[in-house]
């Protein structure tokens, strides 16, 4: 029986590729840094793939690639997909922006779209979310939640964009716990579940109680809850099976609309190169229900500050704020640039530990 | 800014024998396969094969110790595609090996389609009595579940019948010279498909190691590599077992470690300490005397040849 539905899938498969040569339709391809069901990152990439595919029906073919390894191999991948006749291309880590890059240049017709990266070209546009914004959500939680005060992190690359979550995170969970300090450790992959899981269990001997990941799995919620008293947060995508403990609340990246508008643009001949940085205010970052584990004066400070963020009143990176060495970074009531942020290679006052070079 | 007094080396010990073990099972089953002269590429495919096979068997007989046997079965019967591929058909050695673990990848992801997100039940751990209330070794080494001391049964297993029992003599027989123990009239293929079975569902125990007891829980690519290192290990090990043991508590503790003094604050830079684990283990091995891989290894065997 399953035999017979895996021939069938072959069958719609090779019909689906040879009507792709019939019909002028538009190719949409995805290259992601994980498998598609990790639960995560590339889990949300991927379902904004299939909203693309349920907006638009047969006037677009989507095709993906997974678990592509940031380095030569996505270029050959790339390339690949531009072979195989698509429009347009979502690369969806940091680590493809040179490969993307390169194929562009060799390929000016087609259309692509770097995730998370700041090289752009005209046929590259670059889209992020800001990420920061749900970090500041989770340290104003978490600065309240612990009672050992130690807050584990679990770092994946030591770039920019994981930077300003380390730091957003640190800056709201001071505010509220003046004694709370973070543990980072750097475990140098996006996506290997052992090694998270050991990383957020070494962070739980050392007596971290609320533990912060950048990383895809959802190993580290695993290792929470098997320890049973450590707060957890999801990471990219709700995590809700382990909700309402360990996992309390979590940062949502939701990409769909922003998949469809450009592919949209593409169809429509208007495409551009832009660069686009989405947060709270537009949907492209969610917050997860926060749990009832949470209590309810956290819950509801937490929410208000969501609330201030959507309505664009209040900026996670508003001074007075000063770097790890002392300097001023911000004066008082100035709002950090976005170039100030994109570049950021730094730690505010408080946070230990260097950020490796 | 360090402070290692947050790192509890007791704790340290006993986790670096759990974060071995996958690596250990995997290693261990890939080294009888290259003793009986067959060079299998697919461990990290039959790993995850068998990752998600025992957590598929473990959710709906609710048993971990059934879902471990399931996973070595996963584990066997994946490796006797292998086997029939590279023994019967005489197909190449690597490059089956390599489709193993591309294939094994995909049919996991296909398996584990309805697992993702669901937990496992906890597996308890087995204090050896009275052992484990010995102050300081006690934790370390006699508090853990039963798979950790299943891995060290194992390797003492391996290492007694390659050594002392006459069929250990026929398989390294058969991995050194397939023309002579041919002649002497014992069946190569028989053995190294017995050989393969074994390595398989050795790679199954691991990789259901991590989908059950390590990470807990199922998500595509699981192993993350983990079969690779376990290859490169039974190489480093000479192909003895006790320095296997070695290679892969050296290998698990150095990880543990790297992440114990980021977490500490260690003053060493970042890049250094990750890569810290695959250093030692190829140092450490290389240093002691290397061996000689066996005789046939990776070699197709026919009567008529």
């Amino acid at each position: 029986m399953k035999f017979k539905k895996l021939l069938a899938g072959t069958g719609i498969a090779l019909a689906l590729a040879t009507g792709a040569f019939a019909q002028d339709k538009t190719t949409v391809g995805f290259v992601y840094v994980g498998p598609v069901g990790d639960g995560g990152w590339t889990y949300e990439h991927d379902k904004g793939r299939q909203a693309v595919e349920a907006h638009f029906g047969d006037a677009v073919e989507t095709v993906f690639v997974e678990s592509v390894p940031e380095g030569p191999d996505a270029e050959r991948v790339i390339t690949q997909m531009v072979l195989q006749g698509a429009d347009l291309i979502f690369t969806t880590s940091f680590g493809y922006m040179d490969a993307t890059i390169n194929v562009a240049e060799r390929f000016p017709d087609v259309k692509f779209e770097h995730a998370t990266g700041y090289k752009t070209a005209d046929n590259v546009a670059i889209y992020n979310a800001r990420f920061y914004e749900g970090r500041a959500i989770q340290g104003h939680i978490a600065g309240q939640m612990t009672e050992s005060n130690i807050v584990g992190y679990i770092g994946s690359y030591p770039i920019p964009e994981v930077i300003q979550g380390i730091n957003s995170a640190f800056i709201h969970a001071r505010e509220v716990n003046p004694d709370v300090e973070f543990r980072v450790v750097w475990a140098y992959t996006w996506f290997d579940p052992a090694k998270e899981a050991e990383a957020a269990t070494v962070l739980i001997e050392q007596g971290a109680d609320v533990i912060l990941q950048h990383t895809d799995s959802t190993a580290p919620q695993a290792a929470a809850q098997a320890a049973g008293n450590v707060v957890t947060f999801g990471q990219a995508s709700d995590m809700s099976e382990f909700a309402p403990f360990p996992r309390v609340s979590s940062i949502i990246d939701d990409w769909a609309p922003y998949y469809i508008a450009r592919t949209q643009a593409v169809i429509d001949g208007t495409w551009e190169s832009t660069d686009t940085w989405d947060g709270i205010p537009e949907g492209m970052v969610s917050i997860g229900e926060i749990t009832e584990a949470v209590p309810a004066e956290v819950k509801a400070s937490a929410e208000a500050m969501i609330a201030a963020i959507r309505a664009g009143e209040y900026h996670p990176f508003t001074g007075p704020l000063t770097r790890q060495d002392g300097s001023v970074w911000l004066a008082d009531g100035e709002v950090a640039s976005d170039g100030d942020l994109l570049g950021m290679n730094f730690y505010v006052e408080g946070l230990t530990g260097d950020i490796p070079q | 800014m360090m402070d290692l007094s947050a790192i509890n080396p007791i704790l340290l010990l006993a986790s670096l024998m759990v974060a071995a073990t996958p690596i250990l099972l995997a290693a261990i089953g890939e080294l009888v396969v290259e003793r009986a002269g067959v060079l299998n590429l697919g461990v990290e495919g039959m790993m995850i094969t068998g990752a998600v096979c025992g957590f598929i068997v473990t959710i709906n007989a609710g048993s971990p110790l059934l879902g471990f046997a399931g996973a070595a079965l996963g584990g066997a019967l994946l490796a006797l595609v292998f086997g029939v591929l590279t023994q019967v058909l005489l197909s190449n050695q690597v490059a089956t090996g390599l489709a193993l673990t591309l294939f094994g990848l995909g049919f996991a992801a296909l398996l584990g389609q309805g697992y993702i997100g669901i937990k496992a039940p906890v597996i308890p751990k087995w204090p050896v009595p009275v052992l484990s209330d010995i102050p300081v070794i006690g934790p370390i080494l006699f508090n853990h579940d039963p798979v950790v001391y299943l891995g060290i049964a194992i390797i003492a297993s391996v290492w007694a019948f390659l050594g002392y029992s006459r069929a250990g003599l026929i398989l390294r027989a058969v991995g050194e010279n397939h023309d002579a123990a041919h002649a002497l009239g014992y069946h190569v293929i028989r053995v190294r498909l017995l050989a393969i079975m074994f390595g398989g569902a050795c790679a199954g125990l691991g990789g259901a190691y991590l989908s059950l007891v390590r990470v807990p829980q199922w998500t595509e690519g699981l192993t993350a590599g983990a079969g690779w290192i376990a290859l490169a290990i039974v190489v480093f090990a000479s192909w003895r077992p006790w320095r296997l043991l070695l290679g892969a508590y050296l290998f698990g503790g150095v990880t543990v470690l790297q992440l114990n003094l980021q977490a500490a604050g260690m003053a060493i830079p970042v890049a250094y300490l990750s890569m810290a684990p695959y250093l030692a283990t190829i140092l450490v091995l290389v240093m002691m005397r290397a061996g000689r891989a066996p005789g046939s290894l990776a070699q197709s065997f026919h009567a008529s040849r």
